[in-house]
């Protein structure tokens, strides 16, 4: 089609309409998160000029819109060349069934390959915010001594939405607040189940609405995949972890210990209620959350907890 | 003088020859059969030159065993209320212990599968060091790495379906793994995972991508890889002296494409 050779390059005519596009796309997007008002509105716009840049890009394509001489009647003995002897400009019925089986194979390709991609990816990503977990009153967390939490996540799923959290009263802060340590099992390795180093009291479970809570004799954790061991203030010690246990925010609503989210830990320096803790946003097992390498890791996703 | 039959041979005619041009009028089936069995190959082959057939053939052991174990396979993490136990789980151990040739069937498929990655690595190094992956055999070599892919997601998607405690960790520690990736690395983790739990849902996923979707590619990629072996064929042993595969007609890259796509001439 094009006659350009490879020596002079093709270079598109200046147009506006890409920008207004993109424009509209952006309004789209926005809108998504915003208001399906504005969503329809930049849709309205990305397609509006979505069809005048395809007009721009494919005019040499399509050539010039011949003129149409409004059909006359020949004059009585006059040859036939005479009344027409310039011939229309050829868009034949085959190439314009080939652009319309393209066309259309394209339409319902879209509308069969959308919703099913939809469907296999979208269902991961919805629906997986978790609720607050009730661990009951506090006197069952006796001061300086790390009790065991287990509990259900999600009921209907079963045994494996069980999750365990460590949870140590660490008595007051300085400003006489509430402080626990609230360490949450998985290992920031890669997400293996993180045991403690030392006994556990089974006699002294404690059973409360859906919560198992038993007291261990332990100053240290340890994971059993890949050996990653943490000490009591889920500082890593040996092993391949890349940061400190993730840890529970808390509050206390009634006497009663209510867990938060999850949040990733950097290191924690000092102990029980005078840690510093360098807090970040959850990010997956095995990524650094501070330091150099977390530039490799710049994006926090919603949630995982596998 | 036109000799007279025997009747070996109308037998013959009657039983196989007429029934073979019968169809062979209708696809050309036997032409096609010819073009992609009756090839040269060098004379200095070795039996280095067989280890693709053999990871055929592993595969082909893999369908037809996982395509029988799927008969007696259930994926559902929900606890059998006869055995107590995980019904995915409970029915691997039906598999195994109650049905008969069970216990033989599903070994096969899970050292099969063993069998099937080390035969592709070994299969991938001898193309590598005989300079099979050479011109013109690059694209043969890019499927090949596409099934090598391809193979060890079949291997990462099998492994949690027994749904024990080492299937639901490793699976675990698999996961995490992707999720370490940069940019999209916790969205692959998440799609992977199927939702905050690693559980019913993620167990069905797995198995339809393990026996559907994943396989359906592989075979496809397979077909393409085979293709192009016919048509290219076996490569010379870096040491030969003979020249090797099917002689080719040496086309103009801007003739081999004309016609099809409108307006590049050819054609006529």
């Amino acid at each position: 089609m094009s006659t350009n050779g490879p020596d002079t390059p093709h270079v598109p005519g200046p147009s506006l309409w890409p920008i207004g596009f993109a424009i509209g796309i952006a309004c789209l997007l926005l809108g998504l998160v915003l208001n399906w008002l504005v969503a329809a509105i930049g849709a309205v716009i990305a397609v509006a000029f979505g069809l005048l840049w395809a007009r721009d890009v494919t005019r040499d394509v399509r050539g010039d819109v011949p003129t149409i001489a409004p059909e006359a009647r020949a004059a009585a003995g006059l040859a036939p060349d005479e009344v027409d002897d310039e011939p229309l400009p050829a868009y034949s019925r085959s190439v314009f069934l080939e652009a319309s089986l393209i066309g259309l194979s394209g339409v319902l390709g879209a509308v069969l390959t959308l919703p099913v991609l939809g469907f296999m990816v979208l269902p991961s990503f919805t629906n997986v915010d978790e609720d607050e977990v009730d661990l009951g009153p506090l006197d069952n967390f006796p001061e300086g001594e790390y009790v065991i939490a287990t509990y259900l996540s999600n009921p209907q799923q079963g045994e494996v939405s069980r999750r365990t959290a460590f949870v140590r009263n660490n008595g007051f802060s300085e400003g006489g607040e509430p402080s626990f340590t609230i360490l949450y099992s998985r290992c920031v390795h890669l997400g293996c189940p993180v045991q403690p180093n030392g006994p556990i009291d089974e006699d002294a479970i404690t059973r409360i609405r859906g919560v198992e809570l038993r007291p261990v004799l332990a100053q240290s954790f340890g994971c059993p995949c890949h050996g990653g061991q943490y000490n009591a203030e889920g500082n890593r010690t040996a092993g391949p972890p890349v940061r400190s246990l993730d840890r529970y925010s808390f509050s206390i609503r009634n006497g009663r210990l209510i867990l938060g989210e999850l949040f990733a830990v950097g290191n924690v320096s000092g102990t029980g209620a005078n840690a510093t803790i360098s807090r970040y946003p959850w990010s997956v097992p095995g990524t650094h959350v501070d330091g150099l390498e977390a530039w490799l890791y710049p994006i926090v996703p919603s949630q995982v907890t596998g | 003088m036109a000799k007279r039959k025997t009747r070996r041979q109308t037998v013959v005619d009657l039983a196989v020859l007429a029934p073979l041009d019968w169809v062979d009028e209708r696809t050309a089936f036997v032409r096609g059969t010819k073009w992609f069995l009756f090839r040269n190959v060098p004379r200095d082959i070795s039996w280095a030159q067989t280890l693709g057939f053999a990871t055929l053939i592993a595969f082909t052991s893999q369908v037809l065993t996982g395509a029988i174990l799927a008969m007696y396979y259930r994926p559902s993490s929900e606890i059998d209320v006869t055995t107590g136990k995980p019904i995915a789980y409970s029915s691997i151990e039906h598999i195994t212990n109650d049905l008969t040739l069970g216990w033989l069937v599903r070994g096969m498929h899970r050292w099969g599968s063993s069998v099937f990655i080390i035969l592709l690595f070994l299969h991938m190094g001898r193309v590598f060091l005989f300079g099979a992956y050479k011109y013109p055999r690059e694209l043969n070599w890019i499927v090949g790495a596409l099934i090598l892919v391809m193979g060890m997601l079949m291997g990462f998607t099998g492994y949690l379906l027994p749904w024990d405690q080492t299937a639901y960790w490793a699976t675990v520690v698999g996961i995490n793994l992707n999720g370490t990736a940069p940019f999209a690395g916790p969205w692959l983790a998440q799609f992977l995972a199927g939702g905050p739990e690693i559980g019913s849902d993620t167990l069905a996923k797995w198995y339809a991508l393990h026996m559907l979707l994943i396989p359906g590619a592989l075979i496809a990629l397979i077909v393409v890889h085979l293709y192009l072996v016919a048509r290219l064929g076996v490569t010379s042993p870096p040491w030969s002296k003979e020249a090797a595969g099917r002689e080719r007609p040496v086309r103009k890259p801007r003739g081999a494409r004309a016609g099809l796509v409108r307006g590049s001439g050819g054609g006529k």
